[in-house]
C-alpha cells in the first residue's frame, strides 16, 4: 500500500496528465491555425492589397453586384423550401412508421455521398436541350439549364438534407410522447406541429438552416456544371470569383471571395449570437 | 370533414364547417364555439402559387428580345470583349439600331463548346479552339464548313507560345535550346490535360526539327527541367509566380502580357523565342440559337465588326495578334516582334497530333516519366 499514493489510485479516468492537455491543445490550436485561420486571413489580405478603394472599385461593379444578388437570391429560394422538406421528411421519419423508411433515409443522404459535379451533371442531362423535358421548357420559353431556375434547382439539391438531418436526431431523441398528448387534448394536426413539434426543434432546425444557407451560397460544383456562365445573369458568387481568378483579376476575384467568407462569418456569428442569448433553452433541450 | 382555419396569428382552429362567406373566410363549429377565419388549404395554396409564379417569372427567357446576343468565350478573353462590346455598341447604334445587350459567358474552352452542345444559349461563340466549335458543328448547330465563313479561318486574331522569365532574365533565356541548359527549370502544364500545354510542346517540337536536332529527345529533356506538370494554364502560371518555381514560365502571348500586366510588370520579363506556333482562336454564329431575323443581323454585325480597323486596334490593345494595324496605336504593334509561326497544320492536323503525341501510350507518355 505504501508505495501507491491515494490521488495516483484514485483519478478519474478522463483526466490527462497536464502535458497531455496542452500538447493536444496546442496541436489543435496549430491546425486551426495553419489549416482555416491563416488561409482566411490571406483572402481578406490578397483582397485589401491594391488598398481598400481598389477593393471597393471591384464591388461598385455591376458584374460584382449582380453575383452578390443572385447568391442571395439563390439562397433565398433554396433555404426556405429546403427548410420545409427537411421538417416534413423529419416529421414523416420519427413520427410514423411505415414501410421502406430506410430506403426513404438513403434517399436523403443521396446528396451528401453524390458529388457536386455529378449531381449537375445530372440536372444537365434531365432537363438540359438534348432531353426531352429540357426541350419542351425550352420550347415553352422556359429554360432551367443555364438560367436561374437550373441554379436554384443545383444548389437546393446539394443542400437537400442539411436540415432533415438536423432535426431527425433531436426528434427521435425527443419521441413522440408530447405529440400524442397533443392529439388526445383534442389538438388538429397543425395545432400539434406549431405549439409542440416546433418549439422543441427550433434550435436544431436553425442549426440546419444555418448550415443549409451557408452551403447554398458557397456551392460551386454542381452550379458550375449548370450556370452557362453568363456574366451579371446567371454567375453566382462562387462562380464570379473563380472567373475573375483565371482572367488574373486578383483583387476583384479575392474582395468577391471576402465578401463571400464575411456572409459565411455572418451567418456563423449570428448563430453563436442566438446560442448565447439562449443559452439556458438550448441546455434543457440538449442541443448545442 | 374537418376543416382547419388560421385565427389572428397564430392560432389554428379545427372543426366542422358550418358556413361559407363571400370573402373567402369560413365559419366552423368545434362543438362549443364558433370560429371565423381563413381556411388554412387557401393560405397553403397561395403560397404555393407565389412560389410557382416566382419560378416561372425566374424562368422567363433572357435571350428572347431581339437586341440581346450572348457570346461564349474562353477564360482570359474578358478584356478583350469587354473593349468590344462597348466599341460595337457605338458602332450598332451609329448605324441606326438600339443599343444592342451583349453577354458574355467565360469557361474552359471545351466545357464552354459543352454548354453549347447540351443548350446554352449562345448566338455567338468565340473558342480557343476550331475543334472545340467542330464539336458543336458535329451536333448540327452549325454548318460544319463554318471556318470558311469569315476572313482568316474565321480567326480575327491569333496567339503565339512565348516565355515569360523572372525580371532581367538572370538565367538569360533567348530561346528554346536554352531552356535545357543545366540548372533551368521550365513550368509547363500537362499536354494531356491542358490546350495550351500542348501548343508549348509543338512549339518545342518545331524548334528542334528546324535545328536539326531530335525532336523527340528534345522534348524529353524539356520536360525533365519540368520540377511540377500543373493541370492547367493557369494553374501554372500560379506555380510560376505565386510560389515562384521556376526560371521560365511558357504561355500565351496575351496571357503572358495580361500576368506582366496584373502580377507587376517590374517583375518578370516577355522573351520571344526565334520559332513558335500559330494558334487561332476561331469565331462563329451558331445558327441553331438565332432566334429571329434581327437577332441573325446583330449576330453577323458582331463578328464581321471584330475584322474592323477599330475593333484590331482594341485587339493589338489586348495582347493578341490582329491582322489590320491601320488605326492600331504603333506602340501596341511594336510590342509583337516578328518571329517565324507554324501553324497546326505543320504538323498534319490535331487529329493526326492527338493521336501520334498525347494519346495514352503515345510520345509524351514514352518521354515523360513523372518526379
Amino acid at each position: 500500500m505504501s508505495d501507491i499514493s491515494p490521488a495516483r489510485a484514485f483519478r478519474p479516468a478522463a483526466t490527462e496528465a497536464p502535458w497531455a492537455r496542452i500538447t493536444l491543445t496546442l496541436a489543435v490550436v496549430a491546425i486551426l491555425a495553419v489549416l482555416l485561420f491563416a488561409p482566411l486571413v490571406t483572402v481578406f489580405y490578397e483582397a485589401l492589397r491594391e488598398g481598400v478603394g481598389a477593393s471597393l472599385a471591384t464591388l461598385a461593379n455591376p458584374e460584382s453586384q449582380s453575383a452578390i444578388w443572385l447568391t442571395l437570391f439563390v439562397a433565398a429560394f433554396a433555404v426556405p423550401l429546403n427548410a420545409v422538406f427537411g421538417v416534413a421528411a423529419a416529421w414523416l421519419i420519427t413520427k410514423y412508421s411505415f414501410r421502406g423508411k430506410a430506403v426513404l433515409i438513403t434517399l436523403i443522404d443521396i446528396p451528401f455521398s453524390v458529388s457536386p459535379v455529378v449531381a449537375g451533371l445530372c440536372i444537365v442531362l434531365t432537363f438540359g436541350a438534348n432531353s426531352w423535358v429540357g426541350s419542351w421548357l425550352v420550347a415553352q420559353g422556359l429554360p432551367v439549364v443555364f438560367a436561374v431556375p437550373g441554379i436554384v434547382m443545383a444548389s437546393m439539391f446539394v443542400t437537400f438534407p442539411f436540415v432533415a438531418r438536423e432535426l431527425i436526431p433531436v426528434m427521435v431523441e425527443q419521441g413522440r410522447a408530447a405529440e400524442e398528448a397533443a392529439l388526445t387534448l383534442g389538438a388538429s394536426g397543425w395545432r400539434v406541429f406549431f405549439t409542440v413539434t416546433l418549439p422543441n426543434i427550433r434550435w436544431a432546425l436553425l442549426y440546419g438552416v444555418l448550415l443549409c444557407n451557408a452551403r447554398a451560397m458557397g456551392e460551386f460544383g454542381a452550379v458550375a456544371v449548370v450556370s452557362g456562365k453568363i456574366r451579371g445573369l446567371t454567375a453566382t458568387m462562387p462562380i464570379t470569383i473563380e472567373m475573375l481568378y483565371n482572367e488574373y483579376s486578383s483583387v476583384a476575384a479575392f474582395t468577391l471571395a471576402a465578401v463571400l467568407a464575411l456572409l459565411a462569418l455572418v451567418t456563423l456569428a449570428l448563430k453563436s449570437l442566438l446560442e448565447w442569448r439562449y443559452a439556458d433553452q438550448l441546455a434543457a433541450t440538449h442541443r448545442h | 370533414m374537418l376543416t382547419t382555419i388560421k385565427l389572428a396569428g397564430e392560432t389554428l382552429a379545427q372543426g366542422v364547417k358550418i358556413a361559407d362567406l363571400t370573402d373567402g373566410r369560413v365559419t366552423i363549429t368545434t362543438g362549443a364555439a364558433r370560429f371565423t377565419g381563413w381556411p388554412v388549404r387557401r393560405f397553403t395554396r397561395s403560397i404555393l402559387a407565389a412560389v410557382v409564379a416566382g419560378i416561372l417569372a425566374l424562368g422567363a427567357p433572357h435571350g428572347a428580345q431581339a437586341q440581346t446576343l450572348l457570346n461564349v468565350s474562353y477564360d482570359p478573353t474578358r478584356e478583350l470583349y469587354e473593349d468590344i462590346d462597348k466599341a460595337f455598341a457605338d458602332y450598332w447604334v451609329a448605324q441606326g439600331n438600339a443599343a444592342p445587350e451583349i453577354q458574355a459567358s467565360h469557361g474552359g474552352s471545351g466545357a464552354q463548346a459543352r454548354a453549347v452542345i447540351e443548350g446554352l444559349d449562345a448566338q455567338v461563340v468565340t473558342l480557343a479552339l476550331a475543334a472545340d466549335i467542330d464539336k458543336i458543328a458535329k451536333e448540327g448547330k452549325l454548318p460544319t464548313d463554318w471556318q470558311s465563313k469569315l476572313p482568316h479561318n474565321s480567326s480575327p486574331y491569333t496567339s503565339t507560345i512565348v516565355f515569360l522569365v523572372r525580371h532581367g532574365n538572370p538565367k538569360a533565356i533567348k530561346d528554346w535550346g536554352d531552356l535545357v541548359k543545366d540548372g533551368v527549370e521550365v513550368i509547363t502544364p500537362n499536354p494531356k490535360t491542358s490546350g495550351g500545354a500542348r501548343w508549348n510542346y509543338l512549339a518545342a517540337w518545331a524548334w528542334a526539327e528546324k535545328n536539326g536536332q531530335d525532336p523527340q529527345a528534345f522534348v524529353k529533356s524539356l520536360y525533365e527541367h519540368v520540377p511540377v506538370l500543373d493541370k492547367g494554364a493557369r494553374d501554372a502560371t500560379t506555380t510560376f509566380t505565386q510560389r515562384e518555381i521556376g526560371d521560365v514560365l511558357l504561355a500565351w502571348e496575351n496571357e503572358a502580357y495580361l500576368a506582366q500586366k496584373e502580377l507587376g510588370a517590374d517583375a518578370y520579363d516577355i522573351v520571344v523565342p526565334s520559332i513558335s506556333v500559330l494558334a487561332e482562336p476561331p469565331v462563329a454564329v451558331v445558327d441553331a440559337n438565332i432566334h429571329d431575323d434581327a437577332q441573325r443581323k446583330l449576330a453577323d454585325a458582331y463578328l464581321n465588326f471584330l475584322y474592323t480597323p477599330e475593333a484590331q486596334a482594341i485587339i493589338f490593345k489586348d495582347f493578341y495578334r490582329g491582322w489590320d494595324t491601320s488605326k492600331a496605336d504603333p506602340a501596341d504593334v511594336a510590342r509583337f516582334p516578328k518571329l517565324e509561326l507554324v501553324d497546326i497544320a505543320h504538323f498534319g492536323g490535331w487529329a493526326k497530333v492527338q493521336k501520334e503525341q498525347f494519346a495514352d501510350g503515345g510520345v509524351f507518355d514514352q518521354i515523360y516519366t513523372a518526379k
